[in-house]
């Protein structure tokens, strides 16, 4: 079941483009003329809507399978976000059109920024960032910022737990600083005196998420951020496992100083096949002033933009506009069906899914990275004894996951527990789906021990079997070429 | 509840399962004084019915006035198939592809992408997209230092003619890493750059220059002596690019003797609505030669165990899931959605549907210009060739004239003053193929009014 | 197992050194560290007359699921790069010792060979790592 490429679909001189009125001429110098057509396709409106409709078929997605991502928070789209989010004044407003025809949308952005605020404890936030990584990049740019300003020009250094996501110690780097990296216990919480030896007055701050990539709360919370405070560091939050907590615990009561949050994961804007994201930042009083721009305010009852003229200190712009416009829209949407009781219902139920299913798993004779602890809203399961036993390892069983119609956990990652899957359910499942992922894993244990082979080969049911990423990445084919195989 | 399942009964097998008394005891290591037990900023839910009446209220509120800006972000039409199928819930809700044999759908549309922005930009490697095209810049300015070699001093010349906000997030995004950006002014009068403005950095070590095709101004640069001039003194060179207007310019990889070494720009036009602002995505391509030094995400096309084409995430050791504090970039999540409107889009096009717009927003725009500067008080500012823009100038302050058209429907353009001004009352106009003769006439007409 | 040759020097990052009888040194990873690695897809040499110190990041080798570092064992200045692995990266996982080296130095510091590992040193470290 391949798929031909669309070009393989295209003959000379089809088009769809009788929706086009035929215009006149261009008009351009003949220097700067285009002389050669683009190899775009050659299709008729039927051949593309069948060929990217199909295409749409060979996808594992929210709406059609389980996706238990750890750290992706993987939770349902609601349709009515999309719905309302397209309303075409929205769709069709420039983002450069003045604010007195825009005080509907500017309205919705402002009570954006006050329910994120609400939940996360924090005094200000920019919906700008466009992703998390990039709320990352603003978050280590205003912590430099604020260290610059009061002529603190030593503080270079940021620290990052071991078991962070990649995009910390990459951001660091972006920012100029030197990553310092410290361990964690066996436990799952941080190296307190490891820390305290990391911290010092080279310390800009620390990069953290609570619960951290482990899936644990990290208890000692307070001390952590009075170490780094004392210092003289300032705290970042990773927001990426907002939806723990949300309703139960805040990072600004936690001590932290800057937040981002993934508002495609907490607020269940959608995935779409890799972004658009929205990294929105939230800053407690010591940042407010380095805020990235622009900002949501209100002067009585307008609102309007607020630029480098209102934050003169700001890190700057981040984006050619405001962020990612449409996505705060269904952040808003979501936020506002929920309501209060809804918003703590998040973390309960996220808790509870993941939780149970923990302890399902373990009932199952799988081993939890750690036992001891309670899981926040993910945890994680490692395949070390199936890897030496068996020789199945973690990327086997995800493999097979497919073939019984769910999409696999993350897996390597946290790089700190070998052969690991870090699963998260959700709070959107139904106790009757996580039941039957217990069941696919009893399955494919028991094939591990009685067929290896057959989970060494998986999938087999989806439209290409395992793929070759060494001859990927080794004979580079990034753009058809009608001339090669 | 809206969107949880559980019921009581589930609830308390749950419980039984976890061995834990209730809901609350899961939260037990969060230390009690830490716990909070309401949101009370937070207001009371809406029903999906009372959430839909209020942002209908919140639309009808904004409108839907006449567009006549640009600026970075154009209006287009967008054929109705391109988001009927991007919002089937296996693009919109599928997750980035990392497990490639549940994700074949996305990957392989994903290579078509590449396949198109690398042929229709003249290059030969394409990314699967950035954030939008001002933080692509700054990621092509990062690239081209690690991907220039002899060059060490870190220095961008950036001619004033390129968008002023790209300039702006490329410093914010970029100075941490302590690029210079050296500013290039442009002809007075005319608008564009030429080399004798380059002329006083010849012989230093510059890492990139920056061409910006059509500029800021809607102006059209003379790529080929500026891209010869960078490379004759040793720099990359960095095109940025309007996609649309490469259906009938000539591309960034056949300018000047050699062609540009990173290509970017914003992709909106392809396919994405003007949206408030976003999402957009940011397009990237480049020189084979470059490729490991290209941040974000990469397609290829390999095999199977069976011998079977399939398509995969490939050379991600540069990113920052492997690489961590040595990746090319801290991008992880990009603009999937809007570059699966794009490829649509394009294919529903072809080059002879981007003729046909490229050429109608040419001509609109000559007529947008034409009826505006008939009236008292309106003049252009730069004659030379241009793509769907111009800058006219007024004989008073912009930013009251602005704001009279749009109390009369109307979005007349963008103010130029703050950016630029040496140009007095300057406003930046746009016609696309979207705005008819009767859009033009009424914009005249509510100008007239105004100007008297 | 990994084969550690008992002729070579090691650094604990997993390069090997041969002292080469005209004082020039060559330096590639060892086989626990190709082994590490997996297939590798592609590898970056350092430019013939680069000058390196010691310690300094001088290589990178990539697999598909990680790319690291290779850092020059000694400072010196590069004399030649293994133009071979260009077309065909995966010499260092058949033959790390051998047709898989990386590049040859001329040490400028004859002092810093007596930091290396002998092979007996570089075994312990190999079987910490499991």
């Amino acid at each position: 079941m391949t798929e031909s490429l669309i070009f393989q679909h295209s003959r000379a001189g089809r088009s769809a483009t009788g929706q086009y009125p035929q215009a006149g001429e261009a008009d351009v110098p003949e220097g700067l003329r285009r002389t050669r057509r683009p190899a775009l396709p050659e299709v008729s409106e039927l051949q593309a809507v069948r060929h990217f409709t199909r295409l749409s078929q060979l996808n594992f997605s929210i709406d059609t399978q389980f996706y238990p991502l750890g750290s992706c928070t993987m939770k349902y789209n609601p349709r009515a976000c999309n719905a309302f989010a397209m309303l075409p004044e929205f769709l069709g407003r420039h983002p450069l059109a003045p604010a007195s025809v825009g005080q509907g949308f500017l309205a919705c952005m402002y009570e954006l920024q006050d329910m994120l605020k609400e939940v996360t404890g924090m005094k200000g936030v920019s919906l700008t960032p466009m992703a998390g990584a990039q709320g990352e990049f603003a978050g280590v740019a205003m912590i430099q910022a604020y260290h610059r300003a009061r002529g603190d020009l030593a503080r270079t250094q940021i620290i990052v737990p071991d078991a962070a996501h990649g995009t910390n110690p990459a951001t660091a780097t972006m920012c100029g600083c030197t990553v310092i990296e410290i361990p964690s216990l066996p436990n799952g919480d941080i190296d307190l005196e490891a820390l305290q030896g990391a911290v010092g007055p080279q310390t800009a701050g620390i990069m953290l998420t609570n619960p951290s990539t482990l899936g644990v709360f990290e208890r000692r919370i307070k001390q952590v951020a009075q170490i780094v405070h004392d210092a003289g560091g300032l705290l970042y939050y990773d927001g990426a496992n907002l939806n723990a907590i949300l309703g139960k615990v805040r990072p600004g009561d936690m001590g932290f100083d800057v937040i981002h949050m993934n508002l495609h994961k907490t607020f269940s804007t959608p995935h779409g096949g890799g972004g658009p994201g929205s990294g929105a930042v939230g800053v407690g009083q010591r940042l407010l002033p380095f805020m990235p721009i622009p900002v949501v305010g209100r002067d009585g009852e307008r609102y309007r933009w607020l630029d480098e003229r209102d934050l003169p200190q700001t890190i700057g712009r981040l984006s050619a506009f405001m962020g990612n416009a449409g996505v705060l829209l269904r952040a808003y949407i979501y936020m506002r069906m929920l309501g209060r009781a809804g918003m703590q219902r998040v973390a309960e139920y996220s808790s509870l899914n993941a939780n149970y299913l923990l302890a399902k798993l373990r009932q199952a004779g799988f081993d939890a990275a750690y036992p001891q602890r309670r899981a926040s809203h993910e945890f994680i399961l490692t395949m070390k004894r199936q890897a030496r036993d068996l020789g199945i390892n973690a990327m086997d069983f995800a493999k097979r996951l497919l073939d019984y119609g769910f999409h696999a956990p993350t897996t390597y990652f946290p790089l700190l527990v070998p052969e690991c899957l870090l699963i998260e359910p959700t709070e959107t499942e139904a106790k009757q789906e996580l039941d039957g992922f217990v069941d696919a894993l009893i399955a494919i244990q028991r094939e591990a021990e009685q067929d290896p082979a057959k989970v060494k080969g998986a999938p087999y049911t989806l439209p290409v079997r395992r793929l070759d990423d060494v001859r990927a990445a080794k004979q580079l084919n990034l753009v058809y070429d009608p001339t090669r195989i | 509840m809206p969107f949880i399942p559980h019921t009581d009964t589930d609830v308390a097998e749950m419980l039984a399962v976890i061995g834990a008394p209730s809901i609350d005891a899961l939260f037990e290591e969060i230390p009690a004084e830490l716990r909070i037990h309401s949101l009370p900023g937070i207001p009371e839910a809406l029903t999906e019915m009372q959430v839909g009446r209020l942002m209908q209220a919140r639309a009808l509120r904004d409108g839907r006035p006449l567009n006549f800006i640009g600026a970075g972000a154009y209006e287009h039409h967008i054929p109705a198939a391109v988001w009927a199928i991007v919002t089937r819930g296996e693009f919109y809700s599928a997750y980035t592809p990392y497990q490639a044999e549940a994700s074949q759908g996305t990957l392989q549309l994903l290579y078509e992408y590449q396949t198109m922005m690398a042929s229709l930009t003249g290059m030969q490697v394409s990314n699967a997209s950035l954030y939008d095209g001002a933080s692509a810049l700054a990621e092509a300015c990062l690239m081209s230092v690690r991907a220039h070699r002899r060059s060490t001093s870190r220095r961008i010349l950036v001619p004033a003619a390129v968008n002023p906000t790209y300039l702006q997030v490329a410093r914010a995004i970029a100075g941490g890493q302590k690029l210079n950006f050296e500013v290039i002014p442009y002809e007075p009068g005319v608008g564009t750059t030429t080399t004798a403005a380059l002329e006083k950095y010849r012989g230093q070590d510059i890492t990139a220059v920056v061409i910006q095709q059509p500029n800021f101004f809607g102006l059209l640069e003379d790529v080929d002596a500026l891209t010869d001039w960078g490379h004759a003194n040793g720099a990359q060179v960095i095109a940025v690019v309007n996609p649309l207007s490469l259906a009938i310019l000539k591309p960034p990889g056949e300018w000047g003797a050699k062609g540009v070494d990173i290509v970017v720009g914003e992709g909106q036009p392809l396919g994405v609505p003007l949206s408030s602002g976003g999402p957009y995505f940011g397009f990237m391509t480049a020189r084979m030669e470059h490729v490991r030094q290209m941040p974000g995400r990469i397609i290829g096309r390999t095999v199977d165990l069976d011998g079977k084409p399939g398509y995969t995430l490939t050379l991600q050791a540069r990113e920052q899931h492997i690489r961590r504090s040595k990746a090319t970039s801290n991008i992880c999540t990009n603009q999937g959605l809007l570059v699966t409107a794009a490829t649509i889009h394009m294919s529903l096009l072809g080059a002879a549907g981007f003729e046909r717009v490229a050429a109608a927003c040419q001509i609109q725009t000559r007529s947008l210009v034409a009826a505006l500067t008939k009236i008292k008080g309106v003049k252009l500012a730069f004659g030379g060739p241009r793509f769907h823009e111009a800058v006219l100038q007024l004989d008073r302050e912009v930013a009251g004239v602005l704001e009279a058209l749009a109390q009369r429907g109307i979005v007349g353009g963008y103010d130029l003053s703050r950016a630029y001004p040496e140009l007095g009352n300057a406003l930046l106009v746009c016609a696309t193929e979207t705005r008819t003769d009767e859009d033009v006439a009424a914009y005249e007409a509510a100008l007239r009014q105004v100007m008297t | 197992m990994a084969t550690i040759p008992p002729n070579l020097k090691y650094l604990d990052s997993h390069e090997w050194v041969r002292v080469e009888s005209d004082g020039t040194v060559t330096v590639g990873i060892s086989d626990h560290a190709q082994s590490a690695l997996g297939d590798l897809v592609f590898v970056e040499v350092p430019e013939v007359g680069k000058s390196l110190a010691k310690g300094a990041a001088a290589a990178v080798v990539e697999s598909v699921k990680a790319a690291s570092d290779v850092y020059s064992p000694l400072t010196g200045a590069v004399l030649a790069s293994n133009g071979a692995l260009a077309g065909a990266p995966e010499l260092v996982n058949t033959d790390p010792y051998g047709e898989g080296w990386l590049f040859k130095l001329k040490p400028s510091n004859n002092g810093e060979l007596a930091q290396l590992l002998d092979a007996a040193a570089y075994e312990k470290v190999v079987a910490e790592a499991h």
